[in-house]
C-alpha cells in the first residue's frame, strides 16, 4: 500500500461514501448526456444517410451502427458487475453494490437490444430471424445470466445480503462466460448447419467505420450516464434515512 | 480462530463425520432418494412418446435427451440441499464452527453426488440402450456423466446456497444455474455423439475432467461464502 500515491488512496476512500458520489457526479450528468446525444446523433445520421451501402448486403448492414455498440456494452456491463462484486466482497464498499444493482437492468437492456437488432439484421442476410449461431446463442445465455442476477436481487429482501449474494453470482458467472463462449463456439463447429457466411468487406473504408466509432463512443457515454443517474437514485433510496438526504429533499421542496 | 488440539475435531474427522451424517440422512428417506431417478426415467420415457419411436430418430437424439434429463434430475434435488439444515439451525452451527466451511461443504456435495449423480450415471447406459444409443457410445456417455454430474452438483450448490433463505427458491434456482450448466451439457453430449459416429471422444472427456477438477477445487469456496449470506438473510 506504501507505493500507491496518496491522492489515489484518498479518492478510493472517498468513493466509499455514497454522499460524495452523489454530490460529485451531479454536475457531470447533463454534460455526459449532451455528449452522448451529440455523438450518437452524428454517428447514426452519418451511418444511416451518408455512409455508402455495403457492396454485398446493401443498406441492411446499416444496423451495425446500433448492433455493435449494444453487443459490446452487453458484455462490458457484466464484467463491470463482477468487478463491483469483487470490490463489494473485499472492501465492503456500499457504493459498489449500488452500481451493481443499477448495471444489471441496463446491461440486460443492452443485451436485449443486441439480440433484437441481430435478429432483424439476420432476416435480410441469412433469410431468417433466428438461427442457432454461436454468437447469438452465447448472447442469449448472457441475457439469462443477467435475468438470474436481477431475479436474485428481487427475491432477497435485505439489500445488503442481496448485494453480496449477487456479487457471488456475478463472479461465478464472469468466470463461466469465457467457458460458455468457447464451448458454444466449439458446439457450432460440430453442428454447423448450412454455411451462412457473414460477409462484410475485409476492411471498411473510413466513411463507414468513423460513424461506427462515434456510435461506440456515444453508446459508452449513454451507458455511463445511465449508470451514474441510476446509482444516484439508488443512493437516495438507500440513504433516505440519513440526515443529508432528508435535508436535500427539504431543500428541494422549499 | 486456530483450533486447539483435543477440544476441536481435526479436519479429516470433521469431513468424515459430515459425509457419514449426510449419507445417513439421505438413506433414511428412501422415497426422496428415488424421486430424482424416477423423474429421470419418466422424462426419458416421454421422448419416444412425444417425438418419435423410430429407432433411427431416437438414436440421433439419445445423447442430448439423456443429458438434458440428467440436468433436470440434478436440478430437482438441489432445492432441498441446504433447506432442512437451515430450518433446524444446523446450518448456523456449521457456519459458526471454528473450522473452515470448505470441508463440510465438500463433504455435503460429495454425499449429494453419491445419491444423485452417481446413480444417474449408472442408470444412463440402460436407458441409452432403450433409446437405441450406439453401443460404442455408452461408455463415453457414462464417463461424461461421471465427470460432468459433479460439476452440475457443485454449480447447483452455489444456486441452492444463494436461495436457501428464500421462500420462492425453486424457479429462481433453475434460472440461476441452468445457464451455467451449458458447457457441461455441450461437452457431455459431444463426447457421446462423437463416439456414436465412430470418432474419438477423448477430447471433450478430457475437457470435462479439467472442468471437474477446477470446479471441485474452487466452487466450494463460493458455496461456503453463499451459505454465510444465506444464514444472515433468515
Amino acid at each position: 500500500m506504501k507505493y500507491i500515491p496518496d491522492a489515489l488512496r484518498r479518492l478510493w476512500h472517498r468513493m466509499g461514501s455514497p454522499r460524495w458520489f452523489y454530490e460529485t457526479t451531479g454536475p457531470w450528468v447533463p454534460w455526459l448526456a449532451a455528449a452522448a446525444a451529440l455523438l450518437i446523433g452524428v454517428g447514426t445520421v452519418w451511418g444511416l444517410a451518408y455512409a455508402p451501402p455495403d457492396y454485398l448486403q446493401g443498406d441492411s448492414f446499416r444496423i451495425i451502427y446500433i448492433h455493435v455498440p449494444a453487443a459490446y456494452l452487453a458484455q462490458a456491463g457484466y464484467i463491470l458487475m463482477a468487478i463491483c462484486g469483487v470490490v463489494l466482497l473485499v472492501w465492503r464498499m456500499k457504493l459498489a453494490d449500488m452500481v451493481m444493482a443499477t448495471v444489471a437492468p441496463i446491461g440486460a437492456a443492452f443485451t436485449f437490444l443486441a439480440l433484437a437488432t441481430g435478429s432483424i439484421w439476420g432476416k435480410p442476410t441469412w433469410g431468417t430471424y433466428w438461427i442457432w449461431d454461436a454468437r447469438i446463442t452465447s448472447v442469449l445465455i448472457l441475457l439469462f445470466l443477467y435475468l438470474g442476477i436481477m431475479g436474485l436481487r428481487r427475491a432477497i429482501e435485505r439489500p445488503e445480503a442481496a448485494g453480496r449474494a449477487c456479487a457471488i453470482l456475478a463472479i461465478v458467472g464472469v468466470i463461466n462466460i469465457p467457458i460458455i463462449k468457447y464451448s458454444v463456439d466449439w458446439w457450432m463447429t460440430l453442428h454447423q448447419p448450412a454455411t451462412f457466411s457473414v460477409t462484410s468487406a475485409p476492411a471498411m473504408p473510413a466513411i463507414m467505420w468513423v460513424p461506427l466509432l462515434l456510435n461506440v463512443l456515444g453508446f459508452n457515454l449513454l451507458f455511463a450516464v445511465s449508470v451514474i443517474q441510476g446509482t444516484r437514485t439508488e443512493v437516495l433510496i438507500r440513504e433516505r434515512r440519513t440526515r443529508w438526504v432528508t435535508d436535500l429533499c427539504r431543500g428541494e421542496q422549499a | 480462530m486456530t483450533p486447539s488440539a483435543g477440544s476441536d475435531p481435526s479436519l479429516w474427522v470433521l469431513f468424515r463425520g459430515q459425509l457419514r451424517r449426510d449419507l445417513k440422512l439421505a438413506f433414511g428417506q428412501p422415497s426422496e432418494l428415488a424421486n430424482p431417478l424416477a423423474f429421470f426415467v419418466v422424462v426419458i420415457t416421454l421422448f419416444p412418446l412425444g417425438v418419435s419411436p423410430e429407432p433411427g430418430v431416437l438414436a440421433g437424439m439419445a445423447p442430448g435427451v439423456l443429458w438434458i434429463a440428467a440436468l433436470l434430475a440434478t436440478l430437482l434435488g438441489l432445492e432441498a440441499l441446504f433447506r432442512r439444515d437451515r430450518d433446524d439451525g444446523t446450518l448456523e452451527q456449521m457456519v459458526l464452527r471454528a473450522q473452515p466451511l470448505y470441508l463440510p461443504v465438500v463433504a455435503r456435495m460429495l454425499a449429494h453426488w453419491m445419491v444423485t449423480g452417481a446413480p444417474l450415471t449408472l442408470l444412463a447406459p440402460l436407458l441409452g440402450g432403450m433409446l437405441n444409443l450406439a453401443p460404442e457410445a455408452r461408455l463415453p456417455l457414462m464417463l461424461g456423466l461421471a465427470l460432468g454430474t459433479p460439476v452440475l452438483v457443485l454449480l447447483g450448490g452455489v444456486g441452492a446456497a444463494l436461495t436457501v433463505g428464500l421462500r420462492t427458491g425453486g424457479v429462481l434456482l433453475a434460472l440461476l444455474v441452468l445457464p451455467l450448466f451449458v458447457p457441461v451439457l455441450i461437452l457431455g453430449v459431444s463426447a457421446a455423439e462423437l463416439a456414436s459416429s465412430g470418432l474419438d471422444p477423448t477430447g471433450p472427456l478430457l475437457w470435462l475432467a479439467a472442468g471437474a477438477s477446477f470446479a471441485i477445487t474452487t466452487v466450494p469456496f463460493a458455496i461456503a461464502a453463499a451459505l454465510r449470506i444465506g444464514v444472515e438473510t433468515g
